[in-house]
Parts: C-alpha cells; sequence; structure tokens
C-alpha cells in the first residue's frame, strides 16, 4: 500500500467506515495523553473520561446504526462491512464498555497503574471488531494478533500476584502456539490458492482475499493442502473460542487473570472467536464435507468436556471458565446447523447477547465479592450472600438462571434456538449431547446458587477472629445501575424479544 | 385494549412479586399479596361459571400477542377449553389456599417467601391457559424455578441434598419433554407452536410413524418424570417431604399436574399412533405407581412421607386412564386430577398444622391428638375420605371413571387399579388412626405436657375450607366440571380411532 493509496482513501472519506473502531482508538490514546497531562490527583477523573467515551461512542453507533450497514468492501478489499458486522461492533462496544466498569471496581483494591488497563481493553476491543469484519487473511492475523497480544497483559495485570503471572505465561505459550498454528494454515492456503497452475479463471483479488480463497475452493475442494490449510485455521481460531482440544489453558488463565479480564476473556474474545468462525465457515463452505465433521466433533467433546470439569469444581473462576467452554459447544452447534439454515446463525447472534447479559451479571457480582486476590475465589465464599447482600445475590440467581438456559431468562430463548436450527438440521447426536450438557450444567449451576442462598451450618468462627469469608467489596451506584441493567435486560430479553429477533432473522 | 382476564390472572401475581423484589416494604407486601394470590382465584371462578357447557374443543377467552418470537411460530396464546378449564380452576383455588396459608404461616425471610409463592402462582396460571405449547412449557418452568429454592432455604430436613435431587430430576425431565415438542413441532411442518394450528395439521397430514413413536416416547418419559411416574417417582416423595408447606401444596396438588395434562393436551392429539404404540409400557409403569409405590406407602412411618408416597400413587391412576385411550378414561383422569390437586393440598396443609401441635412427623410418636384439637381431626378425616375416594367428594367421580375406563381396557389392570383402593385405604386410615386416636404415646405426652395443643385456628380454618368445599362442591354436582370436559374431548378422535383400529375386539 503506497502513499497515494491512502490519498484516496482519505479523499474518499472512506475512514469514515471505521466509524467506531477509529475513534475508539483515539480514545484510548487520548487517555495515555490525558495521564501525561493532567495533574497526578486529578488522573481519578481518567476511567471516568474512559467509561463516559465509550458511551458516548456507543450512543453514536447505535443513531448511526443503519449507515454502517451496506454491504461493501474497503480499504482495498480488506474489510468488509456487513449487517453482521455492525451486530459484532455494537456487542464488542458494549463488552468493553462493560469491562472497563467492572476494571473500576476491581483496580480499587489493587496498588496498580491503572490507566493503561483501559486503554489496552479499548485496542483490544477495536481490533476485535475489524477481526470479524476482515476480508483478507492479512487484515484477519493482525487483528488477531493485536487481540491475543492485548490479553496477554491484559492476563497478567496484576504483576504482584503470581497467579495473573502465571496465567499470563501460560496464555502466552499457549496463543503463541496457536497462532503458530494459525499462521502456518493460511500460509498453506496461500501456497494452494495462489498456485498459478490451479487457479481458476478470473481470479480477481490477490491470494490471501477471502473471496479468491472460496472461489478456490469451489473449483478444487480436494485439495489437500488447502485441506490441511483449514483445519489448522479452525485450530486457531478455536483456541480462541476454547474449544476441545484446545481448551486446556481455558481454567487456569481465565483463574489467574483479573476478574474484568475474565469477564472481557469469557464474552469478548469468544465472541470474536465466533465472529471469526462465521466468516470463514462461509468462506470454507465448499468443504462442508471436511469442515462439518471437525466442527461437529469439537462440539461434542467441548459440551461434554465442559460440563463435566465444571462439576468437579469448587473455585469459582474455574468454574465459570469451564462452563463458558461448554457454551462455545452450543455456540458450535449453531454454527454447523448453519450449513443447512442460513437462519441458524441468529440463533448464534442471540446466544452471543443472551451470553454476554447473564455472564457480566455474575462477573459482576464476582467482582464485588472477591478479596484482594482475585484467583481465591471458593464456593464458600459465597455463603449467606442472600442475607448480606440481598441486590448481589439476586442479580447471582438470575446470572447463572441464564446461564444455566431457565426461563423465562434470555438464556433459555438462546439455547431454544441453537435446538431448533440443530432440529432443523437434523444434528440429533449433538442435540442428544447438548440436552445431556444442559442436565449436567444444572447442578454446578444451582450448586452455585445453592452456596449463595441457602443457609448451611458452618464451624463457628473462634471468638477473636473475623468470621469466615472474604472482605465484600460494597456495591457504588455505578455498579448497582450496571447489574441491576443487566438483570433486568436478562429477564426481559427471556420475556419480550420484541423487533430483535425478527432483525437477526431478517439478514 | 382491552382487559384480557386470562392475562390478569397470569399478570397480577407475577407484577405483586416483582413489587415484592423491587423493595416493598413487609406490611405492603402483605396486603398487596392477598391480591395477588385472590385475583387468579376470583377470575377462574369467575370465567367458570361463563363457561359454555357445549363448547366443544374450541378455546374460550381466546387472545394472541406477539413477543417477539412470532417468526418462529411463537405467539402468547390464550385461552381455555374443556380440558385447561378445570385445571385453571384448581390451580387457583389451591393456589389461594396455599397463599392465605403461607401470610399466616410467618415464615422467616416472609416477603421473599411471598414473592417466590407467587412467581409459582402466575406461571400455574400460564400453564393451563397457553394455547401456544411453547408458553405453556416456559411457565412451567417458571413456576418450577420457584420451587427449587423454596425447598433449599425454606425446607425441613434435607433440604439442600433435597432440592438438588428434585433440580435434577425435574430438569432432566423437562428438557426431554423439550425435545418431544420441538420433535413435533418440527415433524408437522406446521412451523408454529400454536396448538389449535397444529392440531388441524395433525388431522390433515398426520405426522409420520416413526415421528410419533420418538415423539410421543419422549413426551411420556419427559412428562412421566414431571409427574412422578414409576419408577423415576424417587424425587417426589423426599421434595415434598423438605419442601415447606405452600410449596409442597402448589407443586404436588397443580404443578406436578402439568405433565399429565401436557399428554392429554398435547401428546394424545397429536402423536395418537405413538400413543397406542406405548400404551403397554405406560400400562405396566403405571400399575408400578399403583402396587409397588402404594406398598412403599404402607411402609413408610412419616406422615409427610406416607401423603407423598400416596400422591405418587395416585397419579398413577390418570396415568391408567391416558394408557385406556378412551373418552372415559381421560375424562376421568382429568377428575382425577382435579380432585387429587384438592386432596393432596388439603392433606399437605393439616399436616403442617399437626407438625405445629406435635412437633414431629413420626407417626410412631403421636396419638390421641382429636382429643385437644377435635375440629382438625375432623378436616383431616374428610381430606382423608376424599383421597380414599368416598362418595360425595370429588376423587369418588374420578375413580369411578377411570375404574370403568380401565375395566373396559383390560380387567388384569382394574383388578390391579382396585388393589390400590385397599392399599389406600390401609395407610390413610392407619395415618388417621396413629395420629388422632388411641393412646397418647410417651413422646407426645411430654410435648403436650410443655406445650398444650390448641385446635385449629381461623387463619388455618379457612384455607382448609375453601379446598374442601371445592372437593364437595364437585363431588355433589360433578356435571359443572364433566359438561365442558365430555364436549371438549373431541379433541382425543384421532387417537380413538387409532385405538379402534388396533383393537380386535368389535
Amino acid at each position: 500500500m503506497n502513499l497515494s493509496l491512502l490519498q484516496s482513501a482519505a479523499a474518499d472519506n472512506r475512514w469514515a467506515a471505521l466509524f467506531p473502531e477509529l475513534p475508539l482508538a483515539l480514545l484510548a490514546l487520548l487517555l495515555l495523553v490525558l495521564e501525561i497531562v493532567l495533574p497526578k490527583r486529578q488522573h481519578r477523573s481518567i476511567p471516568v473520561v474512559a467509561i463516559l467515551g465509550q458511551l458516548a461512542l456507543l450512543v453514536a453507533l447505535l443513531v448511526n446504526l443503519r449507515g454502517g450497514m451496506t454491504e461493501q468492501l474497503t480499504f482495498n478489499g480488506l474489510i468488509r462491512h456487513s449487517p453482521t458486522g455492525q451486530f459484532f461492533r455494537v456487542l464488542f462496544l458494549v463488552t468493553s464498555l462493560l469491562v472497563s466498569l467492572l476494571g473500576v471496581v476491581s483496580l480499587a483494591r489493587q496498588r496498580m497503574p491503572r490507566v493503561e488497563f483501559f486503554h489496552i481493553v479499548m485496542i483490544v476491543s477495536a481490533a476485535m471488531m475489524l477481526l470479524v469484519q476482515s476480508h483478507h487473511f492479512v487484515m484477519f492475523f493482525v487483528a488477531l494478533e493485536t487481540v491475543t497480544v492485548g490479553f496477554y497483559i491484559l492476563v497478567s495485570y496484576y504483576r504482584t500476584n503470581p497467579l495473573s503471572l502465571e496465567a499470563g505465561l501460560k496464555y502466552l505459550v499457549m496463543g503463541a502456539l496457536s497462532s503458530a498454528m494459525l499462521l502456518f494454515g493460511i500460509v498453506l492456503l496461500y501456497g494452494a490458492v495462489g498456485n498459478p497452475a490451479l487457479a481458476p479463471s478470473g481470479l480477481a483479488a490477490g491470494a490471501m482475499d477471502f473471496a479468491s480463497v472460496r472461489q478456490f475452493l469451489l473449483a478444487h475442494p480436494d485439495n489437500f493442502l488447502a485441506q490441511v490449510g483449514i483445519v489448522l485455521v479452525l485450530s486457531g481460531v478455536a483456541f480462541k473460542i476454547g474449544a476441545v482440544p484446545f481448551q486446556i489453558w481455558v481454567p487456569d488463565v481465565y483463574q489467574g487473570a483479573p476478574t474484568p479480564i475474565t469477564a472481557f476473556l469469557a464474552v469478548g474474545s469468544k465472541a470474536a472467536g465466533f465472529g471469526a468462525l462465521v466468516v470463514l465457515a462461509g468462506v470454507f463452505a465448499p468443504c462442508k464435507s471436511l469442515v462439518i465433521p471437525v466442527l461437529s466433533v469439537m462440539a461434542g467433546a467441548t459440551i461434554l468436556f465442559g460440563n463435566l470439569a465444571a462439576l468437579t469444581q469448587y473455585n469459582v473462576k474455574r468454574l465459570i471458565a469451564l462452563s463458558g467452554v461448554s457454551h462455545a459447544g452450543y455456540l458450535l452447534i449453531g454454527v454447523i446447523a448453519a450449513y443447512y439454515d442460513p437462519a441458524a446463525l441468529s440463533g448464534v447472534y442471540f446466544y452471543l447477547i443472551a451470553y454476554l447479559v447473564a455472564s457480566f451479571a455474575v462477573f459482576g457480582v464476582m467482582t464485588h465479592v472477591s478479596g484482594e486476590n482475585e484467583a481465591d475465589q471458593e464456593l464458600e465464599h459465597y455463603a449467606d450472600l442472600a442475607r448480606t447482600h440481598p441486590f448481589l445475590a439476586l442479580v447471582l440467581v438470575i446470572g447463572l438462571g441464564s446461564l444455566a438456559g431457565i426461563p423465562p431468562l434470555a438464556g433459555f430463548i438462546g439455547k431454544l434456538m441453537i435446538f431448533l436450527a440443530a432440529f432443523s438440521a437434523g444434528l440429533y447426536v449433538l442435540l442428544g449431547i447438548a440436552v445431556l450438557g444442559v442436565v449436567i450444567s444444572i447442578y454446578y449451576y444451582f450448586g452455585w446458587i445453592k452456596a449463595a442462598c441457602f443457609s448451611a451450618w458452618r464451624l463457628p468462627a473462634p471468638a477473636g477472629e473475623a468470621a469466615a469469608g472474604l472482605p465484600r467489596t460494597p456495591v457504588a451506584w455505578p455498579a448497582r445501575v450496571t447489574l441491576g441493567t443487566l438483570a433486568v435486560a436478562s429477564v426481559v430479553l427471556g420475556l419480550w424479544q420484541g423487533p430483535l429477533i425478527g432483525w437477526l432473522l431478517a439478514r | 385494549m382491552q382487559l384480557d382476564p386470562l392475562l390478569l390472572a397470569i399478570a397480577v401475581p407475577l407484577v405483586v412479586a416483582a413489587a415484592i423484589f423491587a423493595g416493598l416494604p413487609k406490611r405492603y407486601s402483605v396486603r398487596l399479596a392477598y391480591l395477588g394470590f385472590g385475583a387468579p382465584a376470583a377470575i377462574a371462578l369467575w370465567l367458570w361459571s361463563r363457561f359454555p357447557a357445549n363448547a366443544g374443543e374450541a378455546y374460550q377467552f381466546m387472545s394472541s400477542r406477539d413477543l417477539g418470537l412470532s417468526l418462529l411460530g411463537i405467539k402468547l396464546t390464550l385461552g381455555l377449553n374443556g380440558i385447561s378449564l378445570p385445571m385453571f380452576v384448581l390451580a387457583g383455588v389451591v393456589g389461594l389456599a396455599a397463599g392465605l396459608y403461607a401470610i399466616q404461616s410467618g415464615a422467616e425471610r416472609l416477603k421473599i417467601y411471598l414473592a417466590l409463592l407467587l412467581v409459582m402462582q402466575g406461571g400455574l396460571m400460564g400453564v393451563f391457559a397457553s394455547v401456544d405449547v411453547f408458553f405453556f412449557y416456559f411457565f412451567h418452568e417458571l413456576a418450577l424455578i420457584p420451587s427449587f429454592i423454596m425447598v433449599g432455604i425454606w425446607g425441613g430436613r434435607d433440604r439442600g441434598y433435597a432440592a438438588m435431587k428434585l433440580t435434577i430430576y425435574l430438569t432432566v425431565g423437562a428438557m426431554l419433554s423439550l425435545a418431544g415438542l420441538i420433535l413435533i413441532y418440527h415433524q408437522s411442518g406446521a412451523q408454529t407452536f400454536d396448538l389449535i394450528t397444529l392440531r388441524t395439521e395433525a388431522l390433515a397430514h398426520p405426522l409420520s410413524v416413526t415421528a410419533q413413536k420418538y415423539g410421543f416416547g419422549l413426551l411420556l418419559f419427559g412428562f412421566g418424570i414431571l409427574v412422578s411416574l414409576w419408577p423415576f417417582h424417587t424425587w417426589a416423595p423426599l421434595g415434598y417431604g423438605a419442601a415447606p408447606s405452600s410449596a409442597a401444596m402448589l407443586h404436588a396438588g397443580v404443578l406436578k399436574k402439568f405433565g399429565l395434562y401436557g399428554l392429554l393436551q398435547v401428546a394424545l392429539p397429536l402423536a395418537p399412533v405413538g400413543a397406542a404404540h406405548w400404551s403397554g409400557v405406560l400400562t405396566v409403569l403405571a400399575l408400578g405407581n399403583v402396587l409397588i409405590v402404594g406398598i412403599i406407602a404402607l411402609a413408610q412411618r412419616d406422615l409427610k412421607q406416607v401423603i407423598g408416597y400416596g400422591s405418587v400413587m395416585h397419579m398413577g391412576y390418570a396415568f391408567l386412564g391416558i394408557a385406556a385411550m378412551s373418552v372415559v378414561g381421560v375424562g376421568g383422569a382429568v377428575l382425577m386430577m382435579v380432585a387429587h390437586g384438592l386432596s393432596v393440598a388439603l392433606l399437605f396443609l393439616l399436616s403442617t398444622c399437626i407438625y405445629h401441635r406435635t412437633h414431629t412427623f413420626d407417626l410412631t410418636e403421636m396419638g390421641g391428638l382429636a382429643r385437644h384439637t377435635p375440629v382438625l381431626a375432623a378436616f383431616f378425616v374428610a381430606a382423608t375420605m376424599a383421597s380414599i375416594g368416598l362418595p360425595g367428594f370429588a376423587n369418588f367421580w374420578g375413580e369411578l371413571a377411570l375404574f370403568v375406563a380401565i375395566w373396559k381396557f383390560s380387567p388384569w389392570v382394574a383388578a390391579g387399579a382396585v388393589a390400590g383402593v385397599v392399599i389406600t385405604a390401609i395407610y390413610a386410615l392407619r395415618a388417621v388412626a396413629k395420629v388422632f386416636f388411641g393412646p397418647p404415646t410417651e413422646a407426645f405426652s411430654r410435648v403436650v405436657a410443655h406445650v398444650t395443643p390448641v385446635d385449629l385456628r381461623w387463619a388455618e380454618r379457612i384455607p382448609a375450607l375453601l379446598l374442601l368445599g371445592l372437593l364437595l362442591f364437585i363431588g355433589f354436582w360433578p356435571r359443572s366440571l364433566s359438561a365442558p370436559l365430555h364436549s371438549a374431548l373431541g379433541s382425543l378422535a384421532p387417537a380413538l380411532a387409532v385405538k379402534a383400529s388396533a383393537d380386535p375386539r368389535p
């Protein structure tokens, strides 16, 4: 890309096509500038700027929602704008906003630099938006690496905590491995598609372009090199969504990471992975006979592993991590079903919305219940939550209920849509596994609710010592408003979806 | 917008519950709770009085709303037909009785207790008013969840274990039935969850035989677990034993009937061939309910367990009525469901009243309570007689119709069912004798010396009278329910046709 290209882009005002990404990144830079410019005692206002800025961006994005929906390629075919991309932009902006809000609560307990936290979260969110809209493997890989590198830092952000550092190291090693696999897969695909002897006539764009890859696969669905490439690329994405057999890092990293970052990994990173997977599934559609079995085995194993492993956990962060693995499995079923009926994707998207709303409710409660060492969160720390903090307990029950897929909460509608799609696709075996998974999941979700709400007999604390359990952070009003909104949203989306599902189905 | 009585009956308890959750002060909470429990009962009774006796299969008081899922064929469609009307009335009346009893119980954290009970009540009214199969399931789950929490927080002995077991069993049942419902939805090709459309569609183009067999099988076992079909019944006595009385009343009295109701309204009309295919299995399992669980009930020493196992056992009769696949059998099953709902709720209510006076549920540590509390004794004897099926109570008509139908179905099965009545009489009357009559045991004398038992207070009498009154009313005037019920059973026509064609005898 040379200067004249950039100039023409500026002249065409194409930068406007990157509306939420660019301002978000600029806002992130502004935070760093503010840290230098502002006197030290005003530094506490920087998170407020971050949150209000993102809120303003979200409002602007929602007002201008239809503007970004026209299907078009920008930046020389690097980025493809679509209604789906617009949906994910909103999703990631909401995620970033909520992570920032939880970050304020969590950082208040630590002696850590604050500004960089918000900075990186916003940069990563902008990269996620680009990832799901990329239409070129270079763009795809650069966006994915920006996300991953950002997470390396965020996971080990509480650097005085050994568990956080350990998690960061594990994420780094596993992340590097998966990036290498992804890159190798891309290279293989590039080699196959770029082979002039095999090139189908009329291959317009370069060999890294998604359109030409698809075109190539249509012409040569049995090309071995390309098939190996596909499997490797899918493995790289499977790492992001935490699907079996690339789920090994999930419990340790989720446990060690600061709780807001755990939420970011669980929701943001997973949604980004699925956004990318949906795009790639479309690109790889000509090789259905390869992709469907790979994804099916992955989905079934993911659901079973996630639920069975979560059964034995007492640490809630590991529990929610492994239950998150199983949610990735349910979502994979939706992606597979989309090969038979594209309407299944609306189920995936609704599930992601429901998952976001419910997960952040749960993570919000976890952030408040945790002490200084956020990795140390056992089920028993939730004892008597209902008596001491009825508000938090109510939010927790609603969030967990929605994750478990209990009516009248949003998670149930998400599961229902996925199941309906799986039924019409005829995926009976996967459906059976999913139903089994839901039943297993009830045990540990309900066990958590039991720990928080049902009073159990405990050893009385010896005189002079404080009662067992961690100090719980009082709920300040912004957190109260956020958690209340999330809980109400879970209920409302379960009872009344309004035009949302129509909109999701219409595309 | 026109005021919709059915929607009102669902929404009032839910809105009151939401208000209580939102932090209404206790004084107002209790007052509003009267409204929340009273409104559905009043609406149900009013609709009953207005219900046309010869409505046929058609639903009355219909209304339909789109809540955002209409593209998937889901709409909040409400309505009542002759089968759902009795259940709707049952839910309203038992809900009111359970609510009144809960208000006077002075439970710990009463506000939350009432709010959860109200959610349950709203869900129950919704279950029986739904014409849309999705919302039918949805409201059931809505009513089910509070019962887990209530067992876990306010339950008695073993509440943690009981709540967990209840949750897992009922989730398995609910998931199986959901899978069955989705299967039928999908195979029907109607692309809608609306029961009326599904039925017309099933009449015009019946589902394939394989789909019917699988669909009915899933629904049978899914619903069966929810109704405590033998051998999946073990959650029920345990759960009822641990549940607080109002939750047990609502669950055993009303919520458990969901599965039977689903078999009648959804499974039989839509998958008649499947029903005929599974009829034999169902008969065996239902006989297991009647005889095996009946014998287990004989061996119980704990009053609540006796009632719990008795309730499981009586579900067997209703299953036999369904297995018989005849108008009389299914009609008898519905009457039985209503009558049993009322009588078992009354029994649970009274057993808690007994507990407050004897401080134990153990039958071997009671005796001679009638001397101190004659009114309580009278109520309990009446409730026992009702559950045995004495003429004059609603249960009699249900059992009579069932036995007639079962006899026609198979005399051998009828013999087993009648043996069940004898078993019921033995354990029920023995419980009465041990609690109220005979010389007081040593343990009971100690309790009496400590606090003299007072007779039933009016706060306890009113809910009991409500249930007993309705039992007697239906017992003396069964036509009030059976007339609309009979005209609605035309929906069984396809099932009867299948049955007739399969039957070698003329």
